[in-house]
């Protein structure tokens, strides 16, 4: 008659498996630890503040567009017209800015508003069409390509005002210099940190990529929701655009081709799962530095750069691999 | 009929709705109880979900009224069900797995810390939240250790012990449970069953769906039977066998035929 309270009996004992996450959220910056290791013994070259510095302004460009990408994987969504919106908001603020002479902050701004259109319009169909993020964002990276081939005519835009490049300038810390585009990367995952961590609407992107009818059915408005996170997203892309625009001092119709996969690449190697729902944005971070490490660290080696994209490639199937293997488990 | 009866939690009378040609409500009424565990059984198609969905705001129906405490409600979605204290438990276990037992509790309904902090920053109050999230685990005697724990890893049982806390937690008038042990083993069922009594003995009543007629005869107060679209009867499960409940259900008997006693 009597049956036990819901209680003891059916507690898991306080196991290794309820510790697991946190030391999966360990095991990127554990790689990342090792690869510097193992570069400062290769090379002396590698362990200086300058060395550090150069990583994070070659990694700022994927990094930023990596925050809006772990964004929207951990919708269990993915991004692949990233890097051509954030190529196309390049050549609207510098074009606007040096064709067309506007004023430069401007330019910016009508720059970042392409972004965040771009980032809108990807949300829109994936909500209300219910079309697959991967089909749906493919077609926009061509959009995106096309138009800004048709706008640029394929040409690179300089001589661009002092502001477009403000981002690359550098102010010192002791011996070594660091951009302020460096300082605005690290700021905005630090704010990401804050939102996903911190606030309702954050924990709500995770619920949604975790289950999005339960989500749903607790009143959560996810179709706003997932908007805003590629909204956002395309913001992020436009202030990509704008560092890539100050790193390169130029408007360049080529760039952002590979930064799709790049920037997933981070995400995985951060450890958040392609299958929405888990994963950090720092770790993003260390995903992207780790990439940053590698090739720097075997450039300074001299290996050949084939080889760098070899070792990426491995690293990615580890993480992804890593990834599956975890959830198998449940 | 000696005495005048209360006013029933949750009322429905007539309730029409249809699907194209098909009429999965016929003028079906409803009533329940406070303090009672109401089971809705019914064949598949006999209208018992669609019911439901009525009564939880999921679809709105055709014709017919809906009273809540005596007065005329009308649910436009589930999320209005809600803010009227009727909370709903699916049978898919709506839970986010990856996240905490006490996020899941608050999912929809966080808390902020006080003043600008939350106002303005819109800081969770995550203290506050586990502490609140351990005071309803504690009153519904489910013993999980920490309420940091992700959801994944409970058990099945311990999984829908969230989902009914979640709802016991926040219905002010009912808690609705669609198939809470369907997905569950024989002991786990038999734990989510007692902690049904238990949100009943804290005084809400419970309208629980099931297929599963020896827990429906273990729990109910009363049993409604859903047939073609319209309340067969209400029977009274300690005055009746299960096998005349099934010909009810299933046609093979008419309510009519029921000795007097066995109706409730």
């Amino acid at each position: 008659m009597a049956t036990q309270p819901l209680a003891d009996s059916l507690a898991p004992p306080r196991s290794l498996a309820s510790r697991l996450p946190s030391i999966a959220a360990l095991g990127p910056f554990l790689a990342l630890a090792l690869a510097c290791g193992f570069f400062a013994s290769q090379t002396d070259r590698f362990l200086s503040g300058q060395n550090f510095s150069l990583i994070l302004q070659q990694v700022m460009v994927v990094g930023v567009i990596a925050i809006g990408q772990t964004l929207i994987i951990l919708t269990a969504g993915i991004d692949l017209s990233c890097g051509m919106i954030m190529a196309l908001g390049s050549i609207v603020m510098t074009k606007l800015a040096v064709d067309s002479g506007l004023n430069p902050y401007l330019a910016i701004a009508l720059g970042v508003l392409t972004c965040a259109a771009f980032g809108f319009l990807n949300g829109a169909l994936i909500t209300f069409i219910k079309l697959p993020p991967f089909i749906v964002t493919l077609g926009t990276l061509n959009i995106a390509f096309a138009i800004t081939q048709i706008y640029s005519q394929s040409q690179t835009v300089t001589g661009l005002p002092e502001v477009l490049t403000f981002l690359g300038n550098t102010f010192r810390v002791g011996q070594t210099s660091v951009t302020y585009g460096t300082v605005t990367m690290l700021v905005m995952y630090l704010l990401t940190w804050f939102i996903l961590r911190d606030t309702a609407a954050g924990r709500h992107v995770y619920a949604l990529g975790n289950n999005p009818e339960a989500t749903r059915l607790m009143g959560i408005p996810t179709r706003r929701l997932l908007i805003s996170v590629y909204t956002i997203a395309g913001v992020l892309y436009g202030v990509a655009a704008l560092m890539i625009v100050a790193r390169t001092g130029v408007g360049d119709a080529m760039a952002g081709q590979t930064d799709n996969l790049d920037s997933i690449t981070a995400v995985v190697l951060g450890g958040t799962s392609l299958f929405g729902g888990r994963g950090m944005i720092l770790g993003t971070l260390i995903g992207a530095l780790i990439v940053g490490v590698f090739r720097n660290g075997l450039t300074l080696m001299g290996v050949p750069s084939v080889y760098q994209i070899l070792i990426t490639g491995i690293l990615v199937i580890l993480a992804v691999t890593t990834d599956q293997m975890s959830r198998a488990k449940e | 009929m000696s005495t005048s009866p209360p006013t029933p939690v949750l009322k429905a009378h007539g309730l029409v709705k249809c699907y194209g040609h098909v009429v999965a409500l016929d003028g079906a009424d409803f009533e329940l109880r406070s303090g009672e565990i109401l089971a809705v059984i019914g064949d598949n198609g006999a209208g018992k979900s669609t019911l439901i969905k009525a009564l939880s705001g999921a679809i709105i129906p055709d014709q017919g009224e809906i009273f809540l405490d005596g007065k005329p409600v009308k649910f436009h979605s589930p999320i209005d069900a809600r803010k009227q204290g009727i909370e709903t438990v699916y049978q898919d276990l709506a839970v986010a797995p990856a996240m905490s037992i006490a996020e899941n509790l608050f999912l929809g309904r966080e808390i902020r810390k006080k003043g600008f902090l939350g106002s303005l920053l819109r800081i969770l109050d995550k203290k506050r939240m586990l502490a609140e999230t351990m005071a309803h685990m504690k009153v519904l005697q489910i013993g999980i250790r920490s309420m940091k724990q992700p959801v994944e890893t409970l058990s099945g049982g311990q999984r829908q012990g969230v989902a009914v806390a979640r709802s016991a937690a926040f219905a002010r008038h009912v808690v609705i449970m669609d198939e809470p042990t369907a997905a569950l083993g024989v002991k786990e069922s038999n734990m989510v069953l007692d902690l049904i009594r238990r949100v009943r003995d804290r005084g809400l009543p419970v309208i629980l769906i099931s297929h599963n007629m020896p827990h429906v005869f273990d729990i109910a107060d009363r049993i409604h039977i859903a047939r073609l679209g319209k309340r067969a009867a209400v029977v009274n499960p300690h005055n009746i066998s299960m096998s005349d409940t099934v010909a009810v259900m299933t046609g093979a008997k008419r309510p009519e035929e029921l000795p007097a006693e066995a109706l409730a």
